[in-house]
């Protein structure tokens, strides 16, 4: 009885004499593989030659000043309830009078700490800020001996101003147009009152 | 005498240095070339090319830890290495590099030894050369080890005779004569033993790459199924001198071939050459064109080693046998008797 038509027949035909002595297939085979010789080699001598990052390139994350050298996070966690790796902790504070050049926001975050180990580099928490604060950029973080060295707090994540970092790869118009629509404006609410004081 | 003493150490001098020269700069070439074949640079960061390579392989060899099992038989363990790297050279004294000098009416061979039965000198040689692997193998008391020097040995026996009637059939072609010089100098008259002996050369050197433990034929190493092999156990620089010693037998069995099949220092309208540049026999330049032409023969003939290598998979134990002894030995045979009527026919073969 035929169950199914998937039934195939098993060639098991004697070998030619061609096939038998072998040599035909043994200059076939080594003409292939001279014919290598001259193909393109993929290679990249490494030290000398780099491959080209990706402009979205997800390495070590970032926590971006503005241009006034304020920290532009407010500690609103957004990040860290976003992360699926739940790598990212912080510590929130007010910011007292005359700080106001540090931080740009009557809150910010006194301790932020991403575990590096935890965390998968998936570019979550970027997406949530909504202070255009925290971004990945194409530093690859650095190896270290022991497991707590991976916990990088804000000493290690802070940009310097002397050394700004730029993110403006990942900062696509599409992603400011999207950050900028009605209701996420803080670039602009931000930008009047920064404005409003200096009148005042 | 006092002459004769100094040219003959220079020579043997000259043929050690480019016999460990070839062997190491082989596994340059070995690993390059295979690079190459695989769409692959291979070396290229010691020095131009990675020409500088073996180099720090054999500084690497050197500083490396000597190990010497506490289980093995210690005499043995160290004797082995020694012993298949002697053998591998020895069979290099054979070899006439190049067309005799002429210096003030003496005429100075380029050749170490012309011994009168080379031929049966080199097959015995390179079968003691499997001693070391047999005691390499078997002293390391190791089962790899074991298994692998059994299988290089039973490999041996068995290509040997396929090998030995090849030769034999040779020896006929060129008339009757065992030394390898006389067997070299009589293919200057243009027409190459490859001519007469198809079949011979390709049983030849198909033998020939199962005695040097080459892929396909490295049943003796096979990382896949024996770990290294007889050379298991092996660190340091006595596994150097045992892979140093593979390319030797290499670069001789090269050698052997271009000269047995290839007219060695002779090449197509050679003496046309000679006469258009207006030199007399016997002279330096001579000598020189000839040193290089063998040379790069035996080169070609490494690279083809090299080529099949990493082209063809390894043989299974029991294809190996099967072609050893039911193909290649009845071919031979079968050879042997073609080169007998041959000869006879065309009047060479006297009773």
């Amino acid at each position: 009885m035929q169950l199914t038509n998937r039934k195939k027949v098993v060639s098991n035909k004697e070998q030619s004499f061609a096939e038998r002595i072998y040599f035909p297939a043994i200059i076939k085979g080594m003409a292939i593989t001279f014919s290598h010789l001259f193909k393109k080699r993929p290679t990249i001598m490494y030290p000398e030659q780099q491959r080209e990052y990706a402009p979205i390139y997800r390495g070590q994350h970032v926590l971006k000043r503005d241009d006034n050298g304020a920290e532009r996070c407010t500690s609103c966690g957004m990040c860290a309830v976003a992360c699926p790796a739940e790598a990212i902790t912080m510590e929130s504070a007010e910011r007292k009078k005359g700080e106001e050049h540090l931080y740009r926001e009557e809150k910010y975050a006194a301790k932020y700490e991403i575990n590096m180990l935890r965390c998968i580099f998936c570019g979550l928490c970027e997406d949530a800020c909504p202070k255009e604060a925290i971004f990945l950029t194409d530093k690859i973080v650095d190896a270290h001996f022991e497991r707590d060295e991976f916990i990088f707090g804000k000493d290690k994540l802070v940009e310097k101003m002397e050394q700004r970092v730029d993110v403006s790869k990942r900062q696509t118009p599409e992603v400011l147009a999207f950050k900028k629509i009605p209701g996420l404006k803080h670039n602009e609410l931000f930008t009047e009152k920064l404005e409003k004081g200096k009148k005042h | 005498m006092a002459v004769f003493l100094f040219y003959k150490s220079l020579l043997c001098l000259a043929v050690f240095a480019v016999s460990l020269g070839i062997a190491a700069y082989s596994t340059w070439w070995e690993r390059k070339f295979a690079g190459l074949l695989q769409d692959r640079w291979g070396p290229s960061r010691a020095g131009w090319w990675g020409l500088l390579q073996p180099l720090a392989d054999g500084g690497k060899m050197l500083f490396k830890e000597e190990i010497i099992p506490n289980v093995s038989n210690k005499f043995l363990f160290v004797l082995a290495p020694g012993l298949f790297i002697v053998t591998a050279i020895m069979a290099g004294v054979l070899i006439p590099w190049a067309p005799d000098l002429v210096i003030n009416g003496v005429s100075y061979p380029m050749q170490v030894a012309d011994i009168n039965v080379g031929v049966i000198f080199l097959l015995g040689v390179t079968s003691i050369g499997v001693y070391g692997i047999m005691i390499g193998g078997w002293s390391s008391n190791n089962k790899y080890s074991l298994l692998g020097a059994i299988r290089a040995s039973a490999q041996m026996i068995s290509y040997e005779l396929a090998m030995g009637i090849s030769l034999i059939a040779l020896i006929i072609a060129c008339g009757g004569t065992l030394s390898f010089r006389e067997i070299v100098g009589m293919q200057d008259a243009g027409v190459a033993n490859i001519v007469l002996q198809p079949l011979g050369f390709i049983i030849f050197f198909v033998c020939a790459m199962a005695e040097t433990n080459r892929a396909p034929f490295d049943l003796a190493e096979c990382e896949t199924e024996l770990v290294g092999g007889y050379h298991t156990e092996y660190s340091a620089f006595k596994l150097g001198l045992f892979l140093f010693a593979e390319y030797i037998n290499m670069f001789v069995s090269s050698a052997v071939m271009a000269g047995f099949y290839f007219g060695g220092y002779n090449f197509p309208f050679s003496a046309e050459l000679y006469h258009m540049m207006g030199l007399e026999p016997g002279s330096w330049m001579i000598s020189m064109i000839g040193f290089i032409a063998y040379f790069t023969k035996t080169c070609i003939f490494i690279s083809v080693f090299m080529w099949i290598r990493w082209t063809i998979p390894r043989f299974r134990y029991d294809q190996l046998m099967n072609l050893g002894w039911k193909t290649l030995l009845p071919l031979s045979l079968f050879n042997l008797l073609l080169t007998v009527v041959i000869e006879f026919f065309r009047g060479n073969l006297h009773f």
